[in-house]
Protein backbone atom coordinates (compact mmCIF):
# COMPACT_ATOMS: atom_id res chain seq x y z
CA UNK A 1 0.00 0.00 0.00
CA UNK A 2 1.21 3.83 -1.16
CA UNK A 3 -0.05 6.72 -0.12
CA UNK A 4 -1.45 9.26 -2.41
CA UNK A 5 0.94 11.64 -4.01
CA UNK A 6 1.29 14.74 -1.95
CA UNK A 7 4.04 17.37 -1.88
CA UNK A 8 6.41 16.35 0.91
CA UNK A 9 8.59 19.87 2.50
CA UNK A 10 11.06 19.32 5.45
CA UNK A 11 11.37 22.35 7.35
CA UNK A 12 13.72 24.17 9.40
CA UNK A 13 11.79 25.48 12.09
CA UNK A 14 8.36 25.66 13.64
CA UNK A 15 7.72 28.88 11.94
CA UNK A 16 8.26 27.71 9.03
CA UNK A 17 5.59 24.95 9.61
CA UNK A 18 3.60 27.83 10.63
CA UNK A 19 3.98 30.09 8.06
CA UNK A 20 3.07 26.70 5.22
CA UNK A 21 0.27 25.86 7.32
CA UNK A 22 -1.29 29.37 7.33
CA UNK A 23 -0.86 29.20 3.54
CA UNK A 24 -2.37 26.05 2.74
CA UNK A 25 -4.80 25.34 5.32
CA UNK A 26 -7.11 22.37 5.81
CA UNK A 27 -4.66 20.79 2.77
CA UNK A 28 -1.79 20.70 4.37
CA UNK A 29 -1.02 18.40 7.28
CA UNK A 30 2.02 18.05 10.15
CA UNK A 31 4.03 15.23 9.67
CA UNK A 32 5.80 13.95 13.49
CA UNK A 33 6.61 10.55 13.67
CA UNK A 34 4.24 9.58 11.15
CA UNK A 35 3.08 6.24 12.91
CA UNK A 36 -0.58 7.11 12.87
CA UNK A 37 -0.78 9.70 9.85
CA UNK A 38 1.36 7.36 8.00
CA UNK A 39 -0.61 4.04 8.34
CA UNK A 40 -3.98 6.21 7.05
CA UNK A 41 -2.36 7.81 4.28
CA UNK A 42 -1.55 4.14 3.29
CA UNK A 43 -5.03 3.36 3.46
CA UNK A 44 -5.93 6.44 1.50
CA UNK A 45 -8.29 7.69 4.29
CA UNK A 46 -6.19 10.20 4.61
CA UNK A 47 -4.79 12.15 1.44
CA UNK A 48 -3.05 15.11 2.66
CA UNK A 49 -1.78 17.51 -0.47
CA UNK A 50 0.96 18.47 1.33
CA UNK A 51 3.21 17.08 4.45
CA UNK A 52 5.19 19.36 6.37
CA UNK A 53 7.40 17.11 7.77
CA UNK A 54 8.46 18.33 11.62
CA UNK A 55 10.45 15.49 12.49
CA UNK A 56 13.94 17.03 12.10
CA UNK A 57 12.88 19.72 14.55
CA UNK A 58 14.95 17.60 17.25
CA UNK A 59 15.01 21.01 19.37
CA UNK A 60 11.28 20.24 20.51
CA UNK A 61 12.65 16.44 21.49
CA UNK A 62 13.57 17.03 25.80
CA UNK A 63 12.53 15.92 29.16
CA UNK A 64 13.49 19.03 31.70
CA UNK A 65 12.21 20.13 35.18
CA UNK A 66 10.73 22.89 35.37
CA UNK A 67 9.98 24.54 38.75
CA UNK A 68 6.06 23.50 39.22
CA UNK A 69 6.15 21.15 36.37
CA UNK A 70 7.87 18.39 33.97
CA UNK A 71 8.26 19.96 30.68
CA UNK A 72 7.99 17.71 27.76
CA UNK A 73 8.92 18.49 24.07
CA UNK A 74 6.21 17.50 21.51
CA UNK A 75 8.66 15.61 19.25
CA UNK A 76 10.20 13.63 22.30
CA UNK A 77 9.56 10.16 20.79
CA UNK A 78 8.14 7.50 23.22
CA UNK A 79 11.30 5.47 23.94
CA UNK A 80 13.22 8.47 25.44
CA UNK A 81 10.67 9.52 27.61
CA UNK A 82 10.25 5.78 28.87
CA UNK A 83 13.79 5.52 29.32
CA UNK A 84 14.46 9.39 30.63
CA UNK A 85 15.89 9.40 34.00
CA UNK A 86 13.67 12.33 34.57
CA UNK A 87 10.49 10.97 33.92
CA UNK A 88 11.32 7.76 35.79
CA UNK A 89 12.19 9.93 38.37
CA UNK A 90 9.58 12.60 38.95
CA UNK A 91 6.38 11.09 37.07
CA UNK A 92 7.49 7.28 36.64
CA UNK A 93 3.52 7.18 35.26
CA UNK A 94 4.00 8.75 32.03
CA UNK A 95 7.43 6.85 31.73
CA UNK A 96 5.70 3.40 32.34
CA UNK A 97 2.40 4.38 29.69
CA UNK A 98 5.10 5.73 27.24
CA UNK A 99 7.12 2.36 27.64
CA UNK A 100 3.62 0.19 26.76
CA UNK A 101 3.01 1.93 23.63
CA UNK A 102 2.71 -0.44 20.55
CA UNK A 103 6.11 -1.96 20.58
CA UNK A 104 9.69 -1.47 20.53
CA UNK A 105 9.73 -0.28 16.93
CA UNK A 106 6.45 2.01 16.92
CA UNK A 107 8.20 3.36 20.31
CA UNK A 108 11.35 4.14 18.47
CA UNK A 109 9.02 6.38 15.86
CA UNK A 110 5.93 7.49 17.38
CA UNK A 111 6.12 11.00 19.61
CA UNK A 112 3.75 12.42 22.47
CA UNK A 113 2.96 15.63 20.52
CA UNK A 114 1.31 13.25 17.42
CA UNK A 115 -0.40 11.07 19.76
CA UNK A 116 -2.03 13.72 21.34
CA UNK A 117 -2.71 15.90 18.15
CA UNK A 118 -4.24 13.02 16.51
CA UNK A 119 -7.12 12.85 18.85
CA UNK A 120 -7.77 8.67 19.24
CA UNK A 121 -9.58 8.32 21.97
CA UNK A 122 -7.87 4.90 21.89
CA UNK A 123 -4.91 6.33 22.59
CA UNK A 124 -3.25 5.71 25.89
CA UNK A 125 -0.99 9.07 26.58
CA UNK A 126 -3.93 11.39 26.22
CA UNK A 127 -5.76 10.10 29.39
CA UNK A 128 -2.80 9.82 31.41
CA UNK A 129 -2.31 13.30 30.81
CA UNK A 130 -5.93 14.35 31.62
CA UNK A 131 -5.91 12.53 34.78
CA UNK A 132 -2.38 14.14 36.24
CA UNK A 133 -3.43 17.89 34.83
CA UNK A 134 -1.33 18.53 32.39
CA UNK A 135 -1.37 21.75 29.88
CA UNK A 136 -0.61 21.52 26.31
CA UNK A 137 1.92 24.58 24.85
CA UNK A 138 0.51 25.94 21.38
CA UNK A 139 2.13 27.71 18.86
CA UNK A 140 1.00 29.66 16.08
CA UNK A 141 1.69 33.10 13.83
CA UNK A 142 0.52 35.36 16.69
CA UNK A 143 2.83 33.31 19.20
CA UNK A 144 2.48 30.82 22.24
CA UNK A 145 -0.97 29.83 23.93
CA UNK A 146 -1.67 27.27 27.01
CA UNK A 147 -4.77 24.87 26.76
CA UNK A 148 -5.51 22.61 29.28
CA UNK A 149 -5.63 18.89 28.64
CA UNK A 150 -9.46 18.56 29.68
CA UNK A 151 -10.29 21.37 26.61
CA UNK A 152 -8.32 20.01 24.23
CA UNK A 153 -10.28 16.98 23.17
CA UNK A 154 -12.85 18.22 21.23
CA UNK A 155 -14.39 15.06 19.14
CA UNK A 156 -13.58 12.20 17.30
CA UNK A 157 -10.06 12.73 15.93
CA UNK A 158 -10.56 16.29 16.80
CA UNK A 159 -8.38 18.66 18.85
CA UNK A 160 -8.58 22.30 20.31
CA UNK A 161 -5.66 23.27 18.03
CA UNK A 162 -5.98 25.30 14.80
CA UNK A 163 -5.12 24.74 11.44
CA UNK A 164 -2.08 26.93 11.58
CA UNK A 165 -0.82 25.77 14.84
CA UNK A 166 1.71 23.83 16.17
CA UNK A 167 2.22 22.02 19.83
CA UNK A 168 5.35 22.82 20.81
CA UNK A 169 5.33 21.29 24.82
CA UNK A 170 3.61 18.88 27.57
CA UNK A 171 3.81 20.48 30.86
CA UNK A 172 3.12 17.45 33.30
CA UNK A 173 2.35 18.33 36.76
CA UNK A 174 4.67 16.42 39.30
CA UNK A 175 2.08 15.42 42.69
CA UNK A 176 4.47 14.77 45.21
CA UNK A 177 4.21 10.99 46.65
CA UNK A 178 1.71 10.43 44.10
CA UNK A 179 0.88 6.26 43.61
CA UNK A 180 -0.84 5.48 40.64
CA UNK A 181 -1.87 2.31 38.60
CA UNK A 182 -2.45 2.00 34.78
CA UNK A 183 -4.50 -0.81 33.33
CA UNK A 184 -5.12 -1.80 29.98
CA UNK A 185 -7.22 -4.06 28.39
CA UNK A 186 -5.29 -5.94 25.25
CA UNK A 187 -6.49 -9.26 23.43
CA UNK A 188 -3.29 -8.99 21.29
CA UNK A 189 0.29 -7.87 22.49
CA UNK A 190 0.85 -4.45 21.09
CA UNK A 191 -2.67 -3.47 20.42
CA UNK A 192 -4.81 -0.42 21.29
CA UNK A 193 -6.50 -0.35 24.37
CA UNK A 194 -10.18 -2.13 24.13
CA UNK A 195 -10.47 -0.54 27.46
CA UNK A 196 -7.90 1.45 29.27
CA UNK A 197 -7.57 2.98 33.12
CA UNK A 198 -5.40 5.20 35.03
CA UNK A 199 -5.69 6.45 38.14
CA UNK A 200 -3.53 8.95 40.13
CA UNK A 201 -3.87 9.54 44.00
CA UNK A 202 -1.82 12.54 45.48
CA UNK A 203 -2.08 14.81 48.48
CA UNK A 204 -3.02 17.61 45.84
CA UNK A 205 -6.15 15.47 44.91
CA UNK A 206 -7.49 12.26 42.81
CA UNK A 207 -7.38 11.83 38.78
CA UNK A 208 -9.06 9.10 36.90
CA UNK A 209 -9.10 9.05 33.10
CA UNK A 210 -10.65 6.66 30.75
CA UNK A 211 -9.21 5.00 27.81
CA UNK A 212 -11.61 4.34 24.45
CA UNK A 213 -15.01 4.67 26.78
CA UNK A 214 -16.10 7.66 24.32
CA UNK A 215 -15.52 9.50 21.44
CA UNK A 216 -12.50 11.82 23.12
CA UNK A 217 -10.33 10.47 26.25
CA UNK A 218 -12.28 10.91 29.54
CA UNK A 219 -11.79 11.74 32.93
CA UNK A 220 -14.17 10.26 35.18
CA UNK A 221 -15.67 13.40 37.63
CA UNK A 222 -17.80 10.76 39.32
CA UNK A 223 -15.64 8.20 40.57
CA UNK A 224 -12.69 10.48 41.63
CA UNK A 225 -15.77 12.35 43.24
CA UNK A 226 -16.11 8.94 44.94
CA UNK A 227 -13.13 8.93 46.06
CA UNK A 228 -12.56 12.49 47.65
CA UNK A 229 -15.59 11.59 49.86
CA UNK A 230 -14.09 8.28 51.37
CA UNK A 231 -14.77 5.61 48.94
CA UNK A 232 -12.39 2.33 48.90
CA UNK A 233 -11.56 1.67 45.24
CA UNK A 234 -14.84 -1.19 44.67
CA UNK A 235 -17.08 1.08 45.66
CA UNK A 236 -15.62 4.13 43.38
CA UNK A 237 -14.92 2.17 40.59
CA UNK A 238 -18.82 1.14 40.55
CA UNK A 239 -19.40 4.67 38.93
CA UNK A 240 -16.73 4.20 36.01
CA UNK A 241 -19.35 3.74 33.19
CA UNK A 242 -20.88 7.06 33.83
CA UNK A 243 -21.05 9.70 31.51
CA UNK A 244 -19.35 7.38 29.21
CA UNK A 245 -20.11 6.56 25.54
CA UNK A 246 -17.85 3.40 24.40
CA UNK A 247 -18.50 2.26 20.48
CA UNK A 248 -19.42 -0.85 20.01
CA UNK A 249 -17.18 -3.66 17.69
CA UNK A 250 -15.74 -6.74 17.25
CA UNK A 251 -13.86 -6.39 20.28
CA UNK A 252 -16.79 -5.82 22.78
CA UNK A 253 -20.13 -4.56 23.10
CA UNK A 254 -21.10 -1.55 24.99
CA UNK A 255 -22.07 -3.11 28.41
CA UNK A 256 -18.81 -4.85 28.30
CA UNK A 257 -16.54 -2.42 27.44
CA UNK A 258 -18.47 -0.25 30.62
CA UNK A 259 -18.19 -3.60 32.77
CA UNK A 260 -14.38 -3.76 32.02
CA UNK A 261 -13.97 -0.28 32.30
CA UNK A 262 -15.43 -0.80 36.34
CA UNK A 263 -12.98 -4.04 37.05
CA UNK A 264 -10.15 -1.97 35.66
CA UNK A 265 -10.75 1.28 37.12
CA UNK A 266 -10.99 -0.51 40.60
CA UNK A 267 -7.25 -2.36 39.85
CA UNK A 268 -5.80 1.06 39.08
CA UNK A 269 -7.39 2.87 41.81
CA UNK A 270 -6.21 -0.42 44.32
CA UNK A 271 -2.73 0.27 42.72
CA UNK A 272 -2.66 3.77 43.60
CA UNK A 273 -2.96 3.01 47.22
CA UNK A 274 -6.95 4.14 47.20
CA UNK B 1 12.68 13.56 -5.22
CA UNK B 2 16.61 13.29 -4.75
CA UNK B 3 16.76 11.08 -1.62
CA UNK B 4 20.39 10.27 -0.14
CA UNK B 5 20.43 7.86 2.50
CA UNK B 6 23.50 5.93 4.10
CA UNK B 7 22.19 2.18 3.58
CA UNK B 8 24.96 -0.47 5.23
CA UNK B 9 27.77 2.09 5.54
CA UNK B 10 27.21 2.93 1.69
CA UNK B 11 25.92 6.99 0.68
CA UNK B 12 22.72 5.84 -1.86
CA UNK B 13 21.20 8.61 -3.99
CA UNK B 14 18.02 8.13 -5.92
CA UNK B 15 15.56 9.65 -7.13
CA UNK B 16 12.05 8.62 -5.59
CA UNK B 17 8.69 9.67 -5.46
CA UNK B 18 7.72 11.68 -1.83
CA UNK B 19 5.41 8.73 -0.85
CA UNK B 20 8.29 6.45 -1.72
CA UNK B 21 8.23 4.17 1.98
CA UNK B 22 11.78 3.66 2.62
CA UNK B 23 10.86 -0.05 3.05
CA UNK B 24 10.60 0.42 -1.35
CA UNK B 25 13.62 2.69 -1.60
CA UNK B 26 15.33 -0.26 0.06
CA UNK B 27 14.44 -3.21 -2.25
CA UNK B 28 13.36 -1.23 -5.14
CA UNK B 29 15.50 1.71 -5.11
CA UNK B 30 18.63 0.65 -3.76
CA UNK B 31 18.58 -2.90 -4.49
CA UNK B 32 18.35 -5.02 -1.34
CA UNK B 33 15.65 -7.27 -0.90
CA UNK B 34 16.81 -8.61 2.49
CA UNK B 35 13.67 -6.84 4.38
CA UNK B 36 10.72 -8.68 3.60
CA UNK B 37 7.22 -6.58 3.38
CA UNK B 38 4.67 -8.57 5.48
CA UNK B 39 1.22 -7.03 6.40
CA UNK B 40 2.24 -3.63 4.84
CA UNK B 41 0.24 -2.56 8.27
CA UNK B 42 2.95 -1.55 10.87
CA UNK B 43 2.16 -4.99 12.67
CA UNK B 44 3.87 -7.80 11.54
CA UNK B 45 7.76 -6.72 12.20
CA UNK B 46 9.21 -8.05 8.91
CA UNK B 47 10.50 -4.85 7.53
CA UNK B 48 12.17 -3.71 10.68
CA UNK B 49 15.57 -2.14 10.04
CA UNK B 50 17.82 0.06 12.08
CA UNK B 51 17.01 3.63 11.67
CA UNK B 52 20.48 4.93 13.07
CA UNK B 53 20.85 2.23 15.59
CA UNK B 54 17.21 1.70 16.42
CA UNK B 55 14.89 -0.60 15.13
CA UNK B 56 12.07 0.75 12.96
CA UNK B 57 9.73 -0.67 10.56
CA UNK B 58 10.21 0.83 7.30
CA UNK B 59 6.69 0.17 5.28
CA UNK B 60 5.85 3.15 7.79
CA UNK B 61 8.80 5.68 7.22
CA UNK B 62 9.16 7.82 4.68
CA UNK B 63 12.39 7.19 2.77
CA UNK B 64 12.16 11.26 2.67
CA UNK B 65 11.66 11.39 6.24
CA UNK B 66 15.07 9.59 6.95
CA UNK B 67 17.18 11.68 4.46
CA UNK B 68 20.99 11.85 5.45
CA UNK B 69 20.36 9.31 8.29
CA UNK B 70 21.91 5.57 8.72
CA UNK B 71 20.02 2.98 7.64
CA UNK B 72 21.02 -0.90 8.39
CA UNK B 73 19.30 -3.83 6.88
CA UNK B 74 20.04 -7.22 7.21
CA UNK B 75 22.75 -7.03 3.92
CA UNK B 76 24.88 -5.06 6.52
CA UNK B 77 25.11 -7.36 9.23
CA UNK B 78 27.49 -9.71 8.88
CA UNK B 79 30.82 -8.69 10.43
CA UNK B 80 34.21 -7.67 8.77
CA UNK B 81 35.99 -10.55 8.19
CA UNK B 82 32.62 -12.18 6.21
CA UNK B 83 31.65 -14.07 9.44
CA UNK B 84 27.78 -13.75 10.42
CA UNK B 85 26.81 -11.04 13.08
CA UNK B 86 26.19 -12.74 16.64
CA UNK B 87 22.76 -12.88 16.34
CA UNK B 88 22.52 -14.50 12.84
CA UNK B 89 25.12 -17.05 14.00
CA UNK B 90 22.82 -18.08 17.05
CA UNK B 91 19.57 -17.80 15.14
CA UNK B 92 21.21 -20.73 13.17
CA UNK B 93 22.47 -22.88 16.39
CA UNK B 94 19.53 -22.69 18.33
CA UNK B 95 17.56 -23.51 14.96
CA UNK B 96 15.46 -19.96 15.12
CA UNK B 97 13.76 -19.98 11.87
CA UNK B 98 12.25 -22.42 9.65
CA UNK B 99 10.89 -20.81 6.76
CA UNK B 100 12.94 -17.79 7.67
CA UNK B 101 10.01 -14.97 6.12
CA UNK B 102 10.26 -12.90 9.79
CA UNK B 103 13.92 -13.62 10.46
CA UNK B 104 15.61 -10.46 9.33
CA UNK B 105 13.11 -8.53 10.66
CA UNK B 106 13.71 -10.53 14.08
CA UNK B 107 17.37 -10.29 13.93
CA UNK B 108 17.22 -6.03 13.36
CA UNK B 109 14.71 -6.02 16.41
CA UNK B 110 16.71 -8.49 18.65
CA UNK B 111 20.13 -6.24 17.40
CA UNK B 112 18.54 -3.21 18.71
CA UNK B 113 16.81 -4.78 21.90
CA UNK B 114 20.19 -5.73 23.03
CA UNK B 115 21.72 -2.53 21.92
CA UNK B 116 19.57 -1.07 24.37
CA UNK B 117 20.26 -3.72 26.93
CA UNK B 118 22.90 -5.80 26.39
CA UNK B 119 22.39 -8.15 29.84
CA UNK B 120 18.75 -9.16 29.07
CA UNK B 121 16.63 -11.66 30.86
CA UNK B 122 14.06 -13.54 28.92
CA UNK B 123 11.01 -11.28 29.71
CA UNK B 124 12.60 -8.42 28.10
CA UNK B 125 12.92 -10.23 25.14
CA UNK B 126 9.69 -11.46 24.95
CA UNK B 127 7.69 -8.51 25.41
CA UNK B 128 10.56 -6.56 23.11
CA UNK B 129 9.74 -8.86 20.20
CA UNK B 130 5.94 -8.16 20.42
CA UNK B 131 5.84 -6.23 16.93
CA UNK B 132 7.43 -9.48 15.42
CA UNK B 133 5.44 -12.00 14.36
CA UNK B 134 6.56 -15.29 12.94
CA UNK B 135 4.21 -18.23 11.98
CA UNK B 136 6.19 -20.84 12.03
CA UNK B 137 8.52 -21.42 15.31
CA UNK B 138 6.62 -20.65 17.91
CA UNK B 139 8.94 -18.50 19.07
CA UNK B 140 10.78 -20.32 21.93
CA UNK B 141 13.91 -20.72 19.86
CA UNK B 142 13.92 -16.94 18.83
CA UNK B 143 13.76 -15.90 22.04
CA UNK B 144 16.66 -18.65 22.95
CA UNK B 145 19.09 -17.18 20.00
CA UNK B 146 18.67 -14.10 21.27
CA UNK B 147 19.66 -15.03 24.52
CA UNK B 148 22.79 -16.62 23.22
CA UNK B 149 23.76 -14.22 21.16
CA UNK B 150 23.19 -11.35 24.07
CA UNK B 151 26.23 -13.85 26.09
CA UNK B 152 28.52 -13.13 22.67
CA UNK B 153 31.63 -11.81 22.94
CA UNK B 154 31.31 -9.98 19.84
CA UNK B 155 28.12 -8.21 21.23
CA UNK B 156 30.07 -6.67 24.06
CA UNK B 157 32.66 -4.96 22.25
C1 LIG C 1 1.40 -0.78 15.27
C2 LIG C 1 1.07 0.43 16.09
C3 LIG C 1 0.67 0.26 17.40
C4 LIG C 1 0.34 1.36 18.18
N1 LIG C 1 -0.07 1.14 19.45
C5 LIG C 1 -0.42 2.19 20.22
C6 LIG C 1 -0.84 2.00 21.56
O1 LIG C 1 -0.88 0.87 22.08
N2 LIG C 1 -1.19 3.09 22.28
C7 LIG C 1 -1.12 4.35 21.77
O2 LIG C 1 -1.44 5.30 22.48
N3 LIG C 1 -0.70 4.57 20.51
C8 LIG C 1 -0.36 3.52 19.73
N4 LIG C 1 0.07 3.75 18.45
C9 LIG C 1 0.14 5.13 17.93
C10 LIG C 1 1.49 5.73 18.20
O3 LIG C 1 1.59 6.09 19.56
C11 LIG C 1 1.73 6.97 17.33
O4 LIG C 1 3.08 7.18 17.32
C12 LIG C 1 1.11 8.24 17.81
O5 LIG C 1 -0.26 8.09 17.98
C13 LIG C 1 1.29 9.36 16.81
O6 LIG C 1 2.55 9.94 16.94
P1 LIG C 1 3.38 10.31 15.65
O7 LIG C 1 4.50 11.17 16.10
O8 LIG C 1 3.71 9.10 14.91
O9 LIG C 1 2.33 11.26 14.87
P2 LIG C 1 2.01 11.43 13.32
O10 LIG C 1 1.45 10.19 12.76
O11 LIG C 1 3.17 12.05 12.63
O12 LIG C 1 0.87 12.54 13.45
C14 LIG C 1 -0.41 12.22 13.98
C15 LIG C 1 -1.31 13.44 13.86
O13 LIG C 1 -0.92 14.47 14.75
C16 LIG C 1 -0.56 15.66 14.04
N5 LIG C 1 0.62 16.18 14.73
C17 LIG C 1 1.75 15.48 15.02
N6 LIG C 1 2.60 16.24 15.74
C18 LIG C 1 2.00 17.45 15.90
C19 LIG C 1 2.38 18.66 16.56
N7 LIG C 1 3.53 18.78 17.22
N8 LIG C 1 1.50 19.70 16.51
C20 LIG C 1 0.32 19.60 15.87
N9 LIG C 1 -0.09 18.48 15.24
C21 LIG C 1 0.75 17.41 15.25
C22 LIG C 1 -0.33 15.23 12.62
O14 LIG C 1 -0.62 16.27 11.71
C23 LIG C 1 -1.31 14.07 12.47
O15 LIG C 1 -2.59 14.55 12.22
C24 LIG C 1 0.43 2.68 17.64
C25 LIG C 1 0.85 2.86 16.33
C26 LIG C 1 1.17 1.76 15.55
C27 LIG C 1 1.60 1.98 14.15
S1 LIG D 1 5.48 -5.15 6.70
FE1 LIG D 1 6.04 -3.55 8.03
S2 LIG D 1 5.30 -4.25 9.92
FE2 LIG D 1 4.58 -5.79 8.58
S1 LIG E 1 10.31 -18.64 10.47
FE1 LIG E 1 8.54 -18.60 9.21
S2 LIG E 1 7.59 -16.76 9.83
FE2 LIG E 1 9.15 -16.98 11.28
Amino acid sequence: MIPASFDYVRVGSADEAIGLLSEHGEDAKLLAGGHSLLPLMKLRLAQPSLLVDIGPLREFSYVTDEEDYLAVGALTRHHDIAVSPLTLSSVPLLAHVAGQIGDPQVRHRGTIGGSICHGDPASDLPAVLLALGATFVARGPNGQREIDAKDFFVSFFEVALKPDELLVEIRVPRPSDARWGFEKLTKRAQDWAIVGAVAVRSASGVGVGLINMGPVPLRSGAVEAAVLSGANAAEAAQFAAEGTEPSADFNGSVAYRQHVARVLVRRALEKAGV
Amino acid sequence: MQIEITVNGTTESHDVEARTLLVYYLRDAVGLKGTNIGCDTTSCGACTVLLNGQSVKSCTVLAAQVAGDEVTTIEGMALEDGRMHPVQQAFQECHGLQCGYCTPGMVMAITSLLAENPEPTEEYIRLGLEGNLCRCTGYHNIVAAALAASGAPEMHQ
